[in-house]
Parts: C-alpha cells; sequence; structure tokens
C-alpha cells in the first residue's frame, strides 16, 4: 500500500522511458492517484484440457522491474493469476483468455504468471477488451524446450487505458513468440520485454498497431541477450490515421559480452495515413561482443506508395479499395501469424472498418 | 469497334531543374484488332506515352488529347480508364506486399465487371490463364510481384491482360529480361487476347525481336518525343539493319 501512496518514484515526462506517454492521459496509474477498485478481471474462455490450471496464489515476481507502475501493481495486487501448462503437456486448441469486470472510475492492478513446463507447447490468446483502468504485470515462464505462441489483443474501448509489461524469461532451447495486437484503447503502453536464461533459447516478437482519431500506443520492447546462442526477431507494423495520434516503438536489444553466437534482428514499419498523426520510432542495439552471428535492425516511416496504388488503380480497383488492400496487406504479414481464422477475419474487419470511419 | 486516338500529345514530368518536355506532340489512332509498334531509342519518350496514357501522376499534360470511342481519357482517374477498357502492361510491375496474386485478379476483375466473377467459374478461369501461360498454380498464392523473377512479373501482366479483357492494351517493353522461351510464351498470351477479344494493341519496344511472335500492322519510329517515321512491318526490318543512327541525329 505504501508504495502506491508515496510518489517519489512518479515519473515527471522528462525520463528517457517516459518521454513520449501522455502522463496525464495515465488516469493516475503512474502517480498514485488511481483508486483501486480491487477487480480481478482476467478469467478463462476456454475449457481447460488435463494438464492446464489457472488460479489465484501468491507468487514472487519472476525478474525485477525499473518500470514505477509495474511497481505500484507489485506493491497493490496480492495475488497472481496464474495460468499453468504442465512439462510435456502438448496443447493442440489455443487457450483463450479474456477479461470481465471492466469500470473506468476506479483503477485494477493486475498481476498475471503464465508458465509452461519442460517440453510443453500451447497457444495462448488474451483478448483485452472493454472500458477499464488496468496496470498490469504479465510475466511469462518458458521451461526448458517448451514453446509458447502468445498472442494479446488491445480491443479496448475508447476510454480505457491499459499500462503494463509482458515479461518472457526463456530457458534452454525454449521458444517463445508473441503477437501483440493493438487496435482499441485511448492509452496503451506494452512493454514486450524478453530475457533468455541459456543457450539455445529464442524469442519472435510480432506486432501490429493501428491508432485513429488520437489514440496513444507505445510498444516498448527490450530484448536482453545475456546467454550465448539465443535468437531474436522483432517485427512491428503500424498504421496511423487521424489527428494528434500518436504511436511509439522503441526496440531496445542488449547483446551483453557473454552473449556469444547472438542472432537478432528488429524491424518496424508506419505507415502514416493522413496528416496530423505521428509515429516515433526508435531501434537501440547495444552490442558488448563482437562475437555475433548477426545484429541489425531497420525502421521505416511513410505514406502510401504512389506506385503500389497506381498498378492497382490501373487494373480498375478504386482509389478507396487500393488502399484498402495494400494496408490489408501490410498488416497480414504479422496477423496471419496467429493462426486462428476467425481472430485474423474479426481483426481485418475491424481494420477495414477503421480506414472507412477514418475516410481513408 | 474500338478506337483510342492520340492527338497531338504533349507531356512533360516535374524534376529538380523545373519541368521538362518529354512528349512533343504525339499522333497516333490504334483500332480494335490493330497491332501498332513503338519502336525508339532508350530516353525517347516511349515509357512516357505509355504512362501517360494511362494516367500516371509524375506526367503532366501540357497539351493535345487521347480518346477513347469519343470518351475523354485524360480526365480519367487512373482506375476510370482501367473501365473504360485501356491496359497497360507494365515495364517494371510494382510488388505489393501482403497482397496474394488471387485476391488482386479477383479484386481487380470485380471492380472491371462491376460484380464479383462466381467463385467456381473465376476459380477455372485464373487456372486456365495460368497454365496458357506456363505458370504454377503456387503462383496465385504468392504476394503481388514480391520476389518473382522477370520472366514471371511479365507473364503475370499477360495473365491479366487475357482475364481482365481490355479493349486496347499497351505492352510497354514486355519484351525486355525475357529469355527465347519467355519470350514465345508471353507472345503466345498476347496473340490469343488478340483473336478472342479483337484487342488493339500498342506495343512498346526497343528491339525487333519480340516481332516475330507478335506481327505488327503498323511500325512508327519515336524519337525525341514524337513519331519521326511511320511504315508497314518492313520498317522493322530496316530498323533491324541501320539501327536508330538516322533518326537520333535527325
Amino acid at each position: 500500500m505504501s508504495l502506491a501512496t508515496t510518489n517519489y518514484l512518479t515519473p515527471t515526462g522528462r525520463e528517457e522511458a517516459w518521454r513520449f506517454t501522455p502522463l496525464k492521459r495515465l488516469q493516475g496509474l503512474h502517480d498514485g492517484a488511481a483508486i483501486d477498485g480491487q477487480r480481478t478481471s482476467l478469467v478463462t474462455k476456454s475449457s481447460l484440457p488435463v494438464g492446464v490450471n489457472f488460479v489465484r496464489e501468491s507468487l514472487q515476481p519472476l525478474a525485477s522491474s525499473d518500470d514505477v507502475i509495474i511497481e505500484r501493481v507489485r506493491g497493490l495486487a496480492e495475488e497472481v493469476s496464474h495460468l499453468s501448462i504442465a512439462a510435456n503437456c502438448e496443447l493442440s486448441e489455443p487457450i483463450f483468455l479474456g477479461r470481465v469486470l471492466g469500470a473506468l472510475d476506479t483503477a485494477e492492478f493486475s498481476r498475471v504468471r503464465i508458465s509452461l513446463g519442460a517440453h510443453a507447447v500451447a497457444t495462448v490468446v488474451l483478448e483485452n477488451t472493454g472500458d477499464t483502468v488496468l496496470a498490469e504485470d504479465l510475466e511469462i515462464s518458458l521451461a526448458p524446450g517448451s514453446s509458447l505462441k502468445f498472442v494479446t489483443i488491445q480491443e479496448f474501448e475508447s476510454k480505457s487505458v491499459y499500462t503494463a509489461r509482458h515479461h518472457a524469461v526463456v530457458d534452454k532451447d525454449a521458444h517463445f513468440k508473441s503477437i501483440t495486437i493493438t487496435v482499441g484503447g485511448d492509452v496503451v503502453r506494452i512493454l514486450p520485454t524478453v530475457e533468455f536464461i541459456a543457450p539455445g533459447a529464442s524469442a519472435e516478437l510480432l506486432g501490429v498497431y493501428f491508432a485513429t482519431s488520437g489514440q496513444f500506443f507505445e510498444h516498448r520492447m527490450h530484448v536482453d541477450h545475456a546467454v550465448p546462442h539465443a535468437k531474436s526477431r522483432v517485427n512491428y507494423k503500424g498504421a496511423l490515421v487521424g489527428r494528434d495520434t500518436h504511436t511509439v516503438w522503441i526496440g531496445d536489444v542488449l547483446i551483453r559480452a557473454i552473449a556469444e553466437g547472438t542472432d537478432t534482428y528488429e524491424l518496424n514499419r508506419n505507415l502514416l495515413l493522413s496528416d496530423g498523426s505521428r509515429a516515433d520510432s526508435v531501434p537501440n542495439l547495444e552490442i558488448e561482443t563482437g562475437e555475433i552471428v548477426g545484429a541489425g535492425h531497420a525502421s521505416t516511416t511513410g505514406r502510401f506508395d504512389d506506385e503500389q496504388l497506381f498498378y492497382l488503380m490501373s487494373r480498375g480497383i478504386s482509389m478507396e479499395n487500393a488502399r484498402r488492400l495494400v494496408v490489408r496487406g501490410f498488416f497480414n504479414e504479422i496477423i496471419t501469424e496467429i493462426g486462428i481464422e476467425g481472430v485474423q477475419e474479426r481483426l481485418m474487419q475491424r481494420i477495414d472498418g477503421e480506414l472507412e470511419k477514418a475516410g481513408v | 469497334m474500338s478506337r483510342l486516338e492520340i492527338r497531338n500529345l504533349q507531356v512533360s514530368v516535374n524534376t529538380d531543374a523545373g519541368a521538362v518536355e518529354i512528349l512533343k506532340g504525339v499522333d497516333l489512332t490504334i483500332n480494335s484488332g490493330e497491332t501498332h509498334a513503338i519502336m525508339g531509342p532508350n530516353g525517347s519518350g516511349k515509357s512516357t506515352l505509355a504512362y501517360s496514357i494511362a494516367g500516371h501522376p509524375k506526367y503532366t499534360i501540357v497539351g493535345g488529347s487521347v480518346t477513347l470511342d469519343g470518351a475523354d481519357v485524360l480526365e480519367m482517374s487512373v482506375d476510370e480508364r482501367a473501365k473504360a477498357g485501356l491496359f497497360l502492361a507494365m515495364q517494371y510491375p510494382v510488388e505489393v506486399p501482403g497482397v496474394s496474386v488471387s485476391n488482386f485478379l479477383r479484386t481487380a476483375a470485380t471492380a472491371l465487371r462491376g460484380e464479383a466473377p462466381k467463385l467456381r467459374t473465376w476459380v477455372g478461369e485464373v487456372k486456365e490463364a495460368m497454365e496458357a501461360l506456363n505458370m504454377d498454380p503456387a503462383f496465385a498464392s504468392r504476394n503481388v510481384n514480391e520476389g518473382f523473377s522477370g520472366g514471371e512479373k511479365k507473364r503475370h501482366e499477360i495473365m491479366q491482360l487475357e482475364l481482365l479483357k481490355p479493349k486496347i492494351a499497351i505492352l510497354d517493353e514486355t519484351d525486355s529480361g525475357l529469355d527465347v522461351d519467355a519470350l514465345r510464351i508471353v507472345s503466345e498470351g498476347v496473340n490469343r487476347a488478340k483473336d478472342k477479344n479483337n484487342l488493339g494493341v500498342l506495343l512498346i519496344t526497343h528491339y525487333t525481336r519480340i516481332l516475330k511472335y507478335i506481327k505488327p500492322d503498323f511500325v512508327h519510329v519515336f524519337a525525341n518525343g514524337h513519331i519521326v517515321e511511320e511504315g508497314g512491318p518492313d520498317l522493322a526490318d530496316k530498323l533491324e539493319a541501320n539501327g536508330y543512327a538516322d533518326y537520333v541525329s535527325k
């Protein structure tokens, strides 16, 4: 309790980690002003197969954090919603998690754990919906040889605020793949972070964000190559439309001196669909050893490619449909990685709908 | 029966050094069923003519007119020109990431026909068009022009020509970058479209070799932004023997 009411940690906006975030729109999550509504919104939406459990329990954090909101969450949330998948359990169907009990007048401080035992294989889909002011510390642990595809879809209502860290700790030969889709909410700030703890670990962080009419979406990755022979790939794609719409993508990759044989590449592409929007894109690659397989990054921000539109229109396709095809195609590369037909179709329809509303 | 009439067409392009005039008064009439070859040295403005007719935003029409069956083409948007019956097979077809060939073709056919083609007949149509051009069926699920070889891009253009059934087609250096086999396959596709749809063709090329496969009714020599000589197929033979030197120096 004491942590939440003290404000010595409160960011001012001058800190590197907060310099883009509109603090005034965080509904007091960052400065202790938010009132704890004592809610627990996370629920499972699938029946759980043998070997999978979902319980509320006390757990120590997996990893430390220097994020002030995560500190506040840890001070306030007493129990953790824990989805565990037992060792050697190979799930053929995805597990769906969702939200209930949203509210805008008070805040929720949530801790979540997803853990996979050795050699477990699973897909977990977290569908974030509704009205909410939610700060979340979500930690994922992958035991040796396990593999998780973790899909989060931020489809919050228009006044919602979501600030979260999605932190994965990846053990030997385990593979973590995250697909982060952010399309709804007033302010969404997610820290998708990965920590490798043994050689042979790998991570693929994919994301799509589509911000319209003044929304603020921030995705701030951090991949810590603290062991040799780990591999990481980051690919985030964003589109923006409307006045004062703002997205931020930060890609921090740290290759420590010990991390020989590291293989990493990160990519961020932004498509500005109208005037008045702003996309910040900052790849940061810090390399402490030269004994690596590869390390690179690329970042582009641009408007519609006239040549693409001309090509499509020269085949009779209207300007409107040509733009829709290009945007759909732009996102398609990531969306199809979800691998769940119904979810993909719903997201594409949502994107089409937003494009139409925005008059693109 | 359709007729594309180009009258005294003057076109400029904006560069850092200001507007540069590229087409300096082009006159040309193409009727359904006719094949016109436009031949000329590099930089003579051949591609500018093709792109100006298709409506590329890079080019500014300074004067003259282009009409298709009397309708003012220059007033039309790019997609309206396609709907009116014009087709441009591009020298450098553009990549469209994330958009599959099958999705692209169906969207285009829907736009041009005014309604979505019935799925069953459409699948057959596409399959037939692909087989005729010796294309792997897996091609349909690839992204438009992404990672295509030069030959694949040109086959894809001609496949569209056959599927979309325009009245008048402009082929901008469709022969460039093709080996002998691909040139023959692509030319056969153009000839099929001519036979089936009574297509009028404006064939832009630098070399005479494609004219062995696609027989022109008229040959126009293009230099310095306009047509400098016109004749029948035998004019191509003269160019083959003498090159463009006579025209460039003029």
